[in-house]
């Protein structure tokens, strides 16, 4: 039976969703499932993960060095753990990217990135060419798998669950050559674009960058990020980092609203697993309202004031 | 100070992914083959690096077969002093990859290994991170500002909940991200100058590295594709079908 190790993804005080999600896919491999918290304390996100049905133990190696999120810190603890379990998956965030591939090198083992389907407890499927082809992998049972999982192909795990929390100490020399610094949030209180489960956003037809407001506004009652297209990020209406497609961010929100965006492929690419995608524009056949769920035809400025007030009858 | 690049020939960004009907693999036959776009920025930062720190030479690496010369020509072109091709017909992953880049960055005693964060075909974003671990130096994944400050490189990273700031003691990895920086356009002169720029070949046999684990590629196959729904008459019907579809509470 299988014997799985998740990497918990937190702040120090929060447990990220996305471990929840990562959950999802030990459950779908089968088998024991333990958590590990690296932290300089861990207590509360220990307590979070604790709570995560089908979780059997949570691991909490506590000390100072693991008090930020260094790959070079943690992955040799984590390939130490690696031996006790058949295999070890982290969410496919920055987070998880950053580190485990170094404790599989370390293991000496490879990497599955990007999980999206377990076919049998070694056997996966993962995007390639940014998810224009699906490629089904099989791993090799020794030393251990070592996986990181697509948050968007997964369902979090729910609450509920009451395992137990374990200190436990790993005894590894820790390099000093990496050195945490800061972490400079973004300004705004809005959600991530990367990892938001709402996301509005504007192309060309919003028109400039002080119509962009509209799209702020819309974002902001749904509580939702704000993204663009290409197309309005060329224009200058947006920075670049708010750009969504093949070039830009691939994102998988629950609900994506596209606002006055045709539709070009390279955008397509960022958005198709978007689990609702709805489509605002004039243009009744622009290319967008082939991959969206609903759609709505018309002047974006008249529309965008309508849903806000619908919205508000909540 | 030297800076190893990777250079990784890949399918390019443009051409639309087909996948062959035996589901064997990806059509590759007569498609157009680039350099990776995120090694391309790996190279460009090399160059600015090179350009503020003299002396220092920037070495463009490549793994694959022989005609991947043509990239590394190119990688010259742009500004590379010289480049070395590992030459294999094999498929090679990430981990193998690590393992032929570890031994070059022994062999040229380098001081930075650039690498683009991830290639644009098999997108694992792995070759970096596992090339620092073997090396056992610092590693900078997903860059999208390097400062050179003597021995320390000061990195931002572009991390799911902001920019993430570190210093890194070199020898290092740093891997870039797309807004490190936008790599330079190859003039006609420089395509002229860069055959007789010096680049190796050597075989990846002779390197004696032994062959490491990798995963069975066991079939591909298409994604299932999104099939669009229907259009709506007004906002309310819009507001309606969302809260039904549970979407919105």
């Amino acid at each position: 039976m299988s014997k799985i190790l998740v990497i918990a993804e937190h702040d120090g005080t929060n447990l990220n969703s996305s471990t929840a999600r990562a959950v999802s896919c030990a459950l779908a491999i089968g088998g024991d499932i333990d958590i590990a918290v690296f932290a300089a304390d861990g207590k509360a996100v220990c307590e979070a993960a604790a709570r995560l049905k089908g979780v059997k133990q949570v691991l909490r190696i506590a000390r100072p060095e693991n008090q930020a999120p260094l790959a070079a810190v943690l992955a040799p603890q984590i390939a130490k753990l690696s031996s006790g379990y058949s295999h070890v998956l982290a969410p496919s965030t920055t987070f998880g990217k950053d580190v485990l591939p170094r404790a599989a090198a370390l293991a000496a083992a490879p990497q599955v990135s990007d999980v999206m389907k377990v076919m049998d407890p070694h056997t996966f499927q993962r995007p390639i060419y940014a998810g224009n082809a699906i490629a089904t992998v099989k791993a090799p049972t020794q030393p251990c798998v070592f996986a990181t999982v697509r948050t968007a192909s997964w369902i979090a795990a729910p609450e509920g669950g009451s395992a137990s929390v374990t200190d436990q100490t790993v005894e590894t020399a820790l390099p000093s050559h990496s050195r945490y610094v800061e972490l400079k949030k973004d300004s705004s209180d809005r959600p991530d674009l990367q990892s938001a489960s709402r996301v509005v956003s504007g192309g060309r037809g919003v028109g400039s960058k002080e119509n962009f407001a509209v799209i702020y506004k819309l974002a902001d009652k749904l509580g939702a990020a704000v993204g663009a297209s290409r197309a309005a990020v060329d224009a200058g209406f947006v920075p670049n980092d708010l750009q969504v497609g093949q070039t830009g961010k691939i994102i998988a929100p629950d609900l994506y609203i596209a606002v006055g965006i045709s539709g070009a492929i390279q955008h397509i690419t960022g958005i198709k697993d978007a689990r609702t995608i709805v489509a605002i524009n004039r243009d009744g056949d622009a290319p967008i309202f082939q991959v969206a769920d609903l759609g709505l035809v018309g002047d974006l400025f008249q529309l965008l004031p309508e849903l806000e007030q619908e919205l508000d009858k909540g | 100070m030297k800076i190893l690049v990777g250079i990784k020939r890949v399918v390019d960004y443009s051409v639309r992914i087909q996948v062959k009907k035996d589901g064997s693999g990806v059509e590759t036959g007569g498609v157009k083959l680039s350099i990776n776009p995120f090694d391309e920025i790996a190279l460009e930062e090399a160059l600015r690096i090179r350009e503020k720190r003299m002396p220092a030479e920037v070495v463009a690496v490549s793994i694959g077969p022989g005609d991947v010369q043509q990239q590394l020509r190119t990688a010259l072109a742009m500004g590379a002093d010289r480049a070395i091709l590992v030459e294999t017909a094999e498929a090679v992953q990430p981990l193998m990859a690590a393992r032929i880049f570890h031994e070059l960055a022994k062999r040229e005693n380098a001081d930075l290994v650039i690498l683009g964060k991830q290639a644009i075909d098999d997108d694992c974003n792995q070759t970096g991170q596992m090339l620092a671990a073997l090396w056992d130096r610092p590693q900078a994944t997903f860059a999208s500002a390097v400062e050179l400050k003597d021995k320390t490189l000061r990195v931002t990273r572009e991390v799911d909940a902001g920019l993430e700031v570190m210093d890194v003691d070199l020898p290092a990895v740093v891997t870039t991200d797309l807004r490190l920086n936008t790599p330079r356009f190859v003039k006609m002169p420089d395509i002229m100058k860069a055959k007789s720029k010096p680049l190796a070949t050597l075989k990846l046999a002779e390197l004696g590295i032994a062959p490491a684990p990798a995963l069975e590629y066991v079939s591909y196959a298409a994604p299932v594709p999104r099939s669009g729904g229907h259009k709506l008459e007004s906002v309310q019907a819009l507001v309606k079908e969302l809260r039904d579809r549970g979407v919105l509470s």
